[in-house]
C-alpha cells in the first residue's frame, strides 16, 4: 500500500511542480514549494527537489525490499525461515558506506548555497524591520521613511470568531496588509530585524527569506529579485507570537528601480512636513500607494 | 519449574485489595499497569484537543475557538501527548517488561516505582487546571520561548511545577530502570544477551537522566525571569532570549529521542517474532542505537536555523544533523533484513511494526530534507515539520506502543485479543494517519505556517482532508480501549508462549503471569533458550 502510495505521491509531486512552475499565482491542492523569485530561491528550490528524489529513489529501493518480502517469504505460502540469517558483515558495511556517500553528495551543494545565503556584502539598499503584536514596521533607514503594516480591513472583519462573512469572498483573505513593504527590483536588499515585544519571524516564500525578529537582536538577511519579477509577493509570520500571530501577514511590492525611487521620493516629501508625529504621518502618506 | 513456584507463592500474597492495591502498589506489574491507563487518559485528553484544533482548521474563518484558546490546545496538546502519553507509556512498557525479560524479581527500587507513578496525576491535574485560571491555559507552545512564555497568566508558574514534577517522575522512573538493568539480570543474562526493547530503554534512561535536569533549569530561569526579576531570557536586562532556545533543544532533541528509542526496541522484538527468525545484525543494532542517542546531544540547534547563527554554527548543525542518516539507517536495513527470508504471519503486533517500518522512514525522509539548512529556512515553522514530526511520533512511536500493547496484551492477560478487532483498528489508524498527515507535507511547501488557528483560502482543499483524516483517526482509536477490555474479561486462553516465533524470557512463564515471577532466577537454559534474538 505504501509504496503505491509514495509512487504516487511522487508523481503528484512533480505534476505539481510543472503546474507551479507554469502559473505563479497561489494554486489550490498546491503540492510543492514555488521556485520563487531571487537566485536564491531557486537554488533552494532545487536542493529541495534534489533532497526529494534523493528520498524517492531510497523510498523505492527500501519500501520495494519490505514489500517483496511481505509477498515473498509468508508462513502462509509455506516459508521456511532462514535461521541462521543473523549477520552479514559485506552486508552491513555496504548500508553503512553507501549512505555516507548519499550524504556527501547532498551535503556538497546545500553548503555551497549555505554560504552564498549567508553572504550579505554589497547590499544597496537597507531596510529596518521590526515584529509588534501583531503588526510590521518598516523603515528605510537612509531615507527617513517609515512604514507601519498590518493585517487589512476585509480580512481582519472577516477573522472575527463567527463573523459570517465567508473568507473566499475577501480577496486574498489574511494575506494582505494595509501598507506592503516596496521594494526595487534587482536590487540587493537588506533586512536588519528586530522586535519589539516576543519573538516574530520574517517569511516570504518567493524570496526564500525566513528570519527569526528577536527582541532586543538584530538579524541580518538578503534578497535580490530578479529585475524582471516586479509584483506582489506574500508570506506571513512564522514564529508563534501571542494571539494574533495567525494576523500578521507580509506582503512585499517589488517596483522597477525607477518607479521605486519615485515612490521613495514621495514617502520622504510626505515624511517632511510632519516630522513630529512620523509614524502616523507616514501611515497616511503611504495609503494614497496601496490601492 | 520457576512458574510453579511463582503460583504458589502467589498464594501467600496478601497484598490490599480495592483501591489501596494501587495506591500502595509497589509490584512492578501493577505499577506498569498505572502507567499504562494513565498514559491512555493522556492519549485521549490529548486527543481531543488536537480534534478542536483539526475542527478549527477544517476550512477558512474562525468557527469554534478564540485564537488565545486555539493556542492553548496547540500547547497543551503537546504537553499531554509528549509527557503524559509516550513517556508513561514508555516507562509502563519498561515496568511490565523489564524485570520479566532479564529474569528480576521486580524492579530495583520499588517503592520509588510507586512515588514516580503517583507523582503524574498531580502533575497534570496542576497542568490541566490552567485552563480554568485567569489567563487561561499556556498558549505560548510546548517549546516555551520566552518572552512570549512569559506573557501568560496565572497557568505559567502552575505549567513550571507541572513540567518539575513530571521531570523528577521521569528521573525516578529512569533511575529504576538503569539500576535494574545493572543490577537485577538473572545470572547468565550478559548485556549482550538483552532484548533489544531492553537495550533500548537502558539507552533511553541515559538520556533521560542526562537531559530532564537541563529542561528543569530552564523552566526555573522562566521562573525567576518572571517573578523574581532576573533577566537570563530578556535582552532589556542583558539577557538573551535565543539562549533559551539553545537550553531548551539540549534538552529537546534527546528528548525526540528518548520518544523513539524505545519504539526500535519493541519493533525489533516484534519483527523477529513474526518473522521466525533472529534479529538481523543484534550487535549492529546495540551499537546503532547508542550512536543515535550520542548524536542527539549534538544537533540541538537544528531546531533554530532561523534564530541568525554564525555559518559555522549552521555549517555543523547541518552535518551533525545528516550523520543520524547512518545509524537510523543501518536500522531500517536490518530490519529489513529480518524479514527476508523469513515466514511471515500477519497478526497485529507484526502490521503495526510493518506499518512503523514504512511510516517512520517516511518521517525519517523529511527528516533528513529539514537537515538541509538552506531548504529548511523554507520548511522551518511551517507544516511540513507538522507532518514530519507527527510521522515519527504517531506512526512512529504511537504505533510501536500500540504494537507492544498487541504483542504482550496476552502475556498480560491470559487471554488473545480479538483479532480480527485488532486488524480492523489497525488498518483504519493506518488509513487514517495518511490521511491525516500527508497532506500537511503539502501545506507546508505551499507556506502555511504551524500554529495558526485560520489560514489563506488557497490552503483550504488539504485543511480539509487532513481534517476528516484527523476525525477518522481520532473515531478509530475507541477501539483500542475496547479490545483491551474485552482482552481482560475474556477470550482465548493464551499459552506461556503466546506467539509461535517469541523468543525471550517473558514467554518462559505463564499467561497471565503471575503477580510474583521471577523469584527463583531462570536456569541458563531457559535464558539461552530465550536469547535466541
Amino acid at each position: 500500500m505504501m509504496t503505491k502510495n509514495s509512487a504516487k505521491v511522487a508523481s503528484y509531486l512533480s505534476a505539481g511542480a510543472l503546474a507551479l512552475a507554469a502559473s505563479a499565482a497561489h494554486a489550490e491542492w498546491a503540492l510543492n514549494m514555488t521556485q520563487g523569485v531571487t537566485d536564491i530561491s531557486r537554488r533552494i528550490y532545487s536542493l529541495h527537489m534534489l533532497m526529494l528524489w534523493i528520498c524517492v529513489a531510497i523510498g523505492v529501493f527500501v519500501f520495494g525490499w519490505i514489500i517483496y518480502s511481505i509477498l515473498s517469504f509468508r508462513k502462509s505460502q509455506g516459508a521456511v525461515p532462514d535461521t541462521r540469517m543473523v549477520h552479514n558483515t559485506k552486508a552491513e558495511v555496504i548500508w553503512t558506506v553507501i549512505p555516507v556517500l548519499i550524504l556527501i553528495a547532498c551535503a556538497v551543494p546545500a553548503a555551497r548555497t549555505l554560504i552564498e545565503t549567508e553572504n550579505a556584502t554589497n547590499t544597496e539598499l537597507t531596510i529596518r524591520v521590526t515584529g509588534y503584536q501583531w503588526k510590521w514596521g518598516y523603515d528605510y533607514v537612509d531615507a527617513g521613511v517609515n512604514v507601519l503594516s498590518t493585517l487589512d480591513h476585509a480580512s481582519n472583519e472577516a477573522r472575527q470568531l463567527n463573523s459570517s462573512i465567508d473568507p473566499a469572498s475577501v480577496p486574498d483573505y489574511l494575506l494582505n496588509v494595509d501598507h506592503p513593504l516596496v521594494v526595487p527590483a534587482g536590487t540587493k536588499v537588506r533586512l536588519l530585524l528586530t522586535a519589539q515585544d516576543v519573538i516574530h519571524a520574517w517569511w516570504v516564500p518567493a524570496l526564500a527569506v525566513k528570519k527569526d525578529a528577536i527582541p532586543g537582536f538584530i538579524n541580518e538577511v538578503w534578497f535580490k529579485v530578479d529585475e524582471d519579477k516586479t509584483g506582489t509577493y506574500r508570506g506571513q509570520c512564522a514564529e508563534l507570537c501571542g494571539r494574533d500571530h495567525g494576523f500578521m501577514p507580509i506582503v512585499v511590492e517589488v517596483r522597477s528601480k525607477a518607479e521605486f525611487a519615485a515612490w521613495l521620493e514621495q514617502q520622504k516629501a510626505a515624511a517632511q512636513p510632519a516630522a513630529a508625529p512620523a509614524v502616523t504621518a507616514d501611515a497616511t502618506a503611504t495609503t494614497g500607494q496601496t490601492g | 519449574m520457576a512458574h510453579e513456584h511463582a503460583a504458589a507463592h502467589d498464594d501467600h500474597h496478601q497484598a490490599p485489595t480495592g483501591l489501596m492495591r494501587w495506591i500502595k502498589t509497589t509490584n512492578h506489574k501493577d505499577i506498569g499497569t498505572l502507567y499504562l491507563i494513565f498514559s491512555a487518559v493522556m492519549f485521549f485528553v490529548g486527543g481531543a484537543m488536537a480534534m478542536v484544533i483539526r475542527a478549527e482548521l477544517f476550512k477558512p474563518g474562525m468557527q469554534f475557538v478564540d485564537p488565545s484558546f486555539f493556542n492553548s490546545m496547540t500547547t497543551v496538546h503537546a504537553l499531554a501527548m509528549i509527557f503524559g502519553a509516550v513517556m508513561p507509556a514508555w516507562v509502563g512498557l519498561a515496568n511490565w517488561m523489564i524485570p520479566l525479560q532479564i529474569g528480576a524479581p521486580d524492579m530495583a527500587l520499588p517503592r520509588m516505582n510507586n512515588f514516580s507513578f503517583w507523582i503524574l496525576p498531580f502533575a497534570f491535574t496542576l497542568l490541566l487546571i490552567g485552563f480554568f485560571v485567569p489567563g487561561g491555559a499556556p498558549a505560548g507552545g510546548w517549546t516555551l520561548y520566552p518572552p512570549l512564555v512569559l506573557q501568560g497568566g496565572d497557568s505559567l508558574p502552575m505549567a513550571i511545577f507541572a513540567v518539575h514534577l513530571m521531570g523528577a517522575s521521569s528521573i525516578m522512573g529512569v533511575i529504576n530502570v538503569i539500576v535494574t538493568i545493572m543490577n537485577m539480570r538473572a545470572p547468565g543474562m550478559t548485556l549482550l544477551r538483552m532484548p533489544l526493547f531492553v537495550w533500548t530503554w537502558l539507552i533511553t534512561a541515559y538520556l533521560l537522566i542526562a537531559v530532564m535536569p537541563v529542561l528543569a533549569g530552564a523552566v526555573t530561569m522562566l521562573l525567576t525571569d518572571h517573578f523574581f526579576g532576573t533577566s537570563f531570557f530578556s535582552a532589556a536586562g542583558g539577557g538573551d532570549p535565543v539562549m533559551f532556545q539553545h537550553i531548551f533543544w539540549f534538552f529537546g532533541h534527546p528528548e525526540v529521542y528518548i520518544l523513539i528509542l524505545p519504539a526500535f526496541g519493541i519493533v525489533s522484538e516484534i519483527i523477529p517474532t513474526f518473522s521466525r527468525k533472529p534479529l538481523f545484525g543484534y550487535e549492529a543494532m546495540v551499537y546503532a542505537s547508542a550512536s543515535i542517542a550520542f548524536l542527539s546531544f549534538i544537533v540541538w540547534a537544528h531546531h533554530m536555523f532561523t534564530v541568525g547563527m554564525p555559518l559555522a554554527g549552521q555549517m555543523f548543525f547541518m552535518l551533525s544533523t545528516m550523520l543520524i542518516a547512518i545509524p537510523t539507517g543501518v536500522k531500517v536495513f536490518n530490519w529489513c533484513a529480518t524479514l527476508w527470508r523469513g515466514s511471515l504471519t500477519f497478526e497485529t503486533p507484526m502490521l503495526f511494526a510493518l506499518a512503523f517500518l514504512f511510516l517512520f522512514t517516511c518521517g525519517g525522509f523529511s527528516g533528513l530534507m529539514l537537515a538541509i539548512v538552506p531548504a529548511d529556512f523554507q520548511y522551518h515553522d511551517t507544516y511540513f515539520v507538522v507532518a514530519h514530526f507527527h510521522y515519527v511520533l504517531v506512526p512512529g512511536a504511537v504505533f510501536a506502543i500500540m504494537a507492544g500493547v498487541y504483542y504482550w496484551m496476552p502475556k498480560w492477560t491470559g487471554h488473545m485479543y480479538d483479532e480480527k478487532l485488532g486488524k480492523w483498528h489497525f488498518w483504519l489508524s493506518a488509513i487514517f494517519v495518511n490521511v491525516l498527515f500527508f497532506p500537511q507535507h503539502f501545506l507546508g511547501l505551499a507556506g502555511m505556517p504551524r500554529r495558526i488557528p485560520d489560514y489563506s483560502t488557497q490552503f483550504a482543499d488539504w485543511n480539509m482532508v487532513s481534517s476528516l483524516g484527523a476525525f477518522g483517526f481520532g473515531l478509530s482509536q475507541l477501539l483500542f480501549p475496547y479490545i483491551i477490555w474485552k482482552c481482560v474479561k475474556g477470550g482465548a486462553p493464551a499459552p506461556a508462549r503466546a506467539w509461535e516465533g517469541a523468543h525471550g524470557l517473558e514467554w518462559e512463564v505463564p499467561s497471565p503471569a503471575p503477580h510474583h515471577t521471577w523469584d527463583e532466577a531462570p536456569s541458563m537454559a531457559v535464558i539461552a533458550r530465550g536469547a535466541e534474538h
